[in-house]
């Protein structure tokens, strides 16, 4: 079988467990009543609700209906969001479907995600070849400070620091919200401090790997410029480690999102599923995982793709395990 | 796709002469390298601290005074009471509050990487020295889960079975345990192409005694390393998981419960937000430190670099007339 | 070691090509300051083949790739002249140098295979070479490439200029390889064992293709080997080094004929004769120092049959001992009558 079309199988199989692992842990090992009303609810409440939503059925019997629905894109109704009143009341009106809102919450995310992701990677390439140009260098030095300190580092706490020196003393960006470019300032350099610092690394040692090659000699020898045999002959051997790294980064992104957009009130994704958390709203939960997890294969599967484009020789078969 | 990892294991016939190199020399060689010997000093400082924090701390950490409330670090009270990190909105000794809240994040730390570590070995030794189908299918795990975004699992996990301190290690240990297997695993297969097994099977040893006394305690340093970086990530998992209000519930505290109560005094008192998180930066940047150089250590490649005496710069070898 | 430029600039010989004067390298690594060159002269005329014999470790190619200006430095240190066309490249600003490789002095390695790079079609490598330095357009550069392709006998070359190094053999990586280095007819080639990495037959091939490349352009042409075989057969003039010193410099013929060191005694008498005037195969006894130990006085004297106390006090310097000839020995003159 093709690498890809494998690969593509496996990531299907993969999403498939994560909703039923969605369906087994909301259903089975919660009560989905008890979850969505709290346990102060009546007895009375929570049969309704039991019955409104079919929890009364035996179970394989709710999980056919849940997948059944699911290819049809229909991941259940809130009675939580955009309503203002009293939860049992709100039982009694339509609900609104979940998964549009979801939907709607996307570009948010990936505006934030992206402009993380376009910053870190380019400055992170181009501090890493330096770094690898000049070992032991300051920048070199630079370079490792900025990733030791980044995987030490929890993200909402730098987006608060950042919040004290530049909104409350400076006060020169928002703390926070959604509309102008300074409002996505702040958030996206918090969000972009791990994957700069990840990928700077990788493509240090990427590239201190490359340019001991002989191939490089060779290419200083018939006279190719110093900048044209670090940024075209060494980095493009150098892609398969840095894309991976990429590639991981950006999943990582997008569930640190989640937090970054908590500290900044910036209405993504991240922010409906941690403010739907709060209102004890399942079925936007699980709306909103299922999409983000979704979207994490989505960026492996990506990846997997970038391997054959990248590099002539790949070995489809026996590619190593990616780190 | 059953993805061999090698990318982390040591050659593995360098294992025996490491082991023969004595506790005294790492300790040299600690000292002699000034950032992971502050670093190592910082970590034992304070275990130290988050152990004792009922008689070292200087104040009750959960002693309201609200004559004393929002005091700026370095700080003294009205009553005369000095408080190094300052007070919180309550009046409570910031100091005393991170010491054990500090005991809170290092024990959340330290039980998830033993939980997860004892799952992930077991399960990663058996499957390489087992093979067949088992490996197969763990491995298959293993890749499948480490693709998925474990932040939001566990937080829906959380979700629907409730916050907790020992839902936290439960779901640490569900989602973490991968890493482990897959070294463990590798460094099975890695050891059991060698002489000494093969040997061990010969005069007939059972397979609970080649794991136990052969296997095992060749795989202990590669295992430590992995297990210190794996603190400083549950550390901080246990952070972000506790400042969404999905971990640590009070009236227990650890530092990411801190730093989102702080938060709402951002405008007026930043001590109560950048000092609980730079407690989680230092702690993780120390582990990182003190795994780094435990690596260095334990790598055939890089170890003559700490284990023999530091050179004497520019000191030609030859003379040259 | 000036004498022995003076001799041989002397006779009939046209002033030399690149002329190389006490040419040192030094690392600094881990362990201290390590020598690689220590000291060379040499010089090469135009159309000339020179020969470099020695073995693994013996500062050879270090030595030339510090004239291409492939050293690192730090950790790496080059000190001396090496004069081109009046000026001493060493000292050249990298942009001037840079414009002198490939330009007039290009080179070529050893495993050609990697060498190259694997991620970029031969094509786009042979033709980047003009691409940069005579700003031609795509499809120029293109034609050309495959011109030159064509010269180094690579079969096909209009189909395989699309291909990846891993799709070609060793041998034709190679020819690649001397396509590149051919593309802006450099006056020097310097080729760092071109043939270890390849079959006997291959290597015979692409030697052959060099001298009759050699031939029409009239460049002059630096064969760093430890293949004594391949110097008798191709070579003009030979220099051996050793521990990071040239010990002897002489016509190739004479060189064969009789050796004035013990290292080159050595090194013949270890070589397989075909015609089989010798049954016995002679081994250099004990291994070459390591670049950190170098022995006081003479560094062969640990190895050396002939040795007197004086060889391990005192370093030998290299000295004339006849016509165009030199060698680094108390005793060379005695060497051929042993």
């Amino acid at each position: 079988m093709p690498y890809l079309l494998r690969r593509f199988i496996q990531s299907f199989i993969l999403l498939f467990f994560l909703i039923s692992f969605v369906f087994v842990v909301g259903r089975i090992i919660g009560d989905p009543a008890l979850i969505m009303l709290g346990t102060s609810a009546s007895e009375t409440a929570l049969d309704q609700l039991r019955e409104n939503l079919g929890l009364n059925q035996p179970i394989w019997q709710q999980y056919l209906v849940f997948l059944s629905d699911l290819t049809q894109g229909d991941f259940g109704v809130s009675f939580r969001y955009g309503f203002s009143m009293m939860p049992s009341d709100a039982l009694r009106s339509e609900g609104t479907p979940v998964l549009p809102i979801v939907l709607s919450r996307l570009p948010a995310t990936f505006m934030l995600a992206g402009t993380s992701l376009v910053f870190a990677f380019s400055l992170a390439v181009v501090l890493g070849c330096l770094a690898a140009m000049h070992p032991r260098s300051w920048i070199d030095n630079l370079v490792n400070v900025i990733s030791l300190a980044s995987v030490s580092l929890v993200q909402f706490w730098l987006g608060l620091i950042l919040i004290i020196i530049f909104s409350v003393h400076m006060g020169i960006l928002p703390t926070g919200g959604f509309g102008t470019w300074q409002h996505l300032i702040l958030p996206a350099l918090t969000l972009a401090a791990r994957p700069l610092g990840r990928i700077s690394q990788v493509v240090r040692s990427a590239m201190l790997d490359e340019l001991s090659k002989p191939y490089i000699s060779a290419a200083r020898a018939k006279g190719v410029p110093e900048w044209r045999v670090v940024f075209v002959h060494a980095l493009k051997n150098a892609s398969i480690p840095i894309v991976t790294i990429t590639g991981d980064e950006l999943s990582q992104l997008l569930t640190g999102a989640m937090l970054v957009e908590t500290v900044f009130a910036w209405p993504g994704v991240g922010l409906l599923l941690i403010d739907s958390l709060g209102r004890r709203d399942l079925p936007m939960v699980q709306a909103g995982i299922c999409v983000v997890a979704a979207l994490v294969i989505f960026v492996n599967l990506a990846v997997d793709f970038a391997y054959t484009v990248l590099n002539p020789r790949i070995q489809m078969d026996n590619r190593g395990g990616r780190a | 796709m059953s993805a061999v990892q090698t990318n982390t294991v040591p050659q593995v016939e360098e294992h025996d002469r490491a082991a023969s190199i004595t506790g005294r020399a790492y300790l040299s060689a600690l000292m002699r390298d000034r950032v992971a010997f502050i670093a190592a000093i910082f970590l034992t400082l304070l275990l130290i601290a988050a152990a004792g924090a009922d008689f070292l701390a200087p104040y009750d950490p959960n002693r309201a005074n609200l004559g004393a409330r929002f005091i700026a670090p370095f700080g003294t009270a009205r009553d005369g009471g000095f408080h190094l990190l300052g007070t919180d909105e309550l009046g409570r000794d910031l100091f005393s509050r991170l010491m054990h809240g500090a005991r809170v994040s290092m024990s959340i730390g330290l039980l998830g990487a033993l939980c997860s570590g004892a799952v992930g070995i077991t399960l990663g030794v058996l499957a390489g020295f087992y093979r067949g189908l088992l490996e197969d299918l763990l491995m298959r795990a293993v890749d499948g889960m480490m693709a998925l975004p474990s932040l939001l699992i566990a937080l829906f996990i959380l979700f629907v079975i409730g916050p907790g301190f020992g839902n936290l290690i439960l779901i640490f240990t569900l989602l973490h345990w991968m890493v482990f297997a897959r070294m463990a695993r590798s460094l099975t297969l890695n050891h059991q192409q060698h002489t000494y097994i093969t040997a061990a099977r010969a005069i007939g040893a059972s397979d609970t005694r080649i794991i136990l006394t052969h296997l095992l305690p060749n795989m202990v340093s590669p295992l430590i390393v992995l297990f210190t970086l794996e603190i400083a990530v549950l550390i901080l998992s246990e952070a972000s998981l506790s400042f969404l209000g999905f971990g640590v519930q009070a009236p227990q505290s650890s530092w990411g419960l801190m730093i989102a109560r702080g938060r709402e005094y951002i405008s007026s008192a930043w001590w109560l937000v950048v000092m609980p998180g730079a407690a989680i930066f230092l702690t993780a940047l120390a582990l990182n430190l003190v795994a780094a150089w435990a690596r260095a250590i334990t790598d055939p490649v890089q170890r003559w670099r700490w284990l023999t005496p530091p050179r004497r710069k520019n000191q030609p070898i030859e003379d040259d007339e | 070691m000036r004498a022995m430029q003076q001799s041989e600039t002397q006779g009939a010989a046209p002033a030399p090509l690149l002329d190389v004067r006490d040419l040192r390298v030094t690392f600094d690594t881990p362990h201290g300051l390590v020598r690689a060159v220590g000291g060379v002269s040499w010089t090469l005329s135009p159309g000339e083949t020179l020969g470099i014999i020695g073995e693994s470790g013996s500062g050879k190619s270090v030595g030339l790739e510090a004239i291409m200006g492939l050293i690192k430095t730090p950790p790496g240190h080059v000190s001396g002249q090496v004069m081109f066309d009046r000026r001493d490249v060493l000292t050249m600003p990298e942009r001037d140098r840079r414009q002198l490789r490939g330009e007039k002095i290009a080179m070529i390695f050893q495993d050609a295979m990697s060498a190259l790079n694997p991620s970029l079609t031969v094509g786009t490598q042979i033709a980047e070479v003009y691409r940069l330095r005579r700003k031609c357009s795509h499809a120029d550069a293109e034609r050309k490439a495959i011109e030159l392709m064509d010269r180094v006998k690579i079969p096909s070359a209009k189909t395989r200029i699309g291909n990846y190094p891993h799709e070609f053999s060793g041998g034709m990586c190679q020819r690649v390889m001397i396509a590149t280095a051919l593309a802006l007819n450099p006056q020097i080639l310097i080729a760092d064992e071109p043939t270890t990495a390849l079959d006997v037959t291959v290597q015979r091939q692409i030697m052959t293709l060099l001298a009759e490349l050699q031939r029409e352009d009239g460049m002059a042409l630096v064969l760093i080997t430890h293949d004594l075989g391949l110097v008798a057969e191709t070579v003009d003039r030979a220099m051996v080094m050793y521990a990071g010193r040239l010990v002897e410099s002489a016509p190739v013929s004479a060189l064969f004929e009789v050796p004035s060191h013990p290292y080159t005694r050595g090194l013949i008498r270890s070589m397989p004769r075909i015609d089989g005037a010798s049954g016995k195969l002679h081994a250099i006894g004990g291994t070459p120092p390591a670049a950190g130990r170098m022995p006081k006085g003479c560094a062969f004297h640990p190895r050396c049959e002939m040795r007197v106390e004086r060889c391990g006090i005192e370093r030998p310097n290299l000295r004339p001992v006849g016509k165009n000839r030199a060698a680094a020995c108390h005793l060379a003159e005695e060497i051929p009558h042993v």
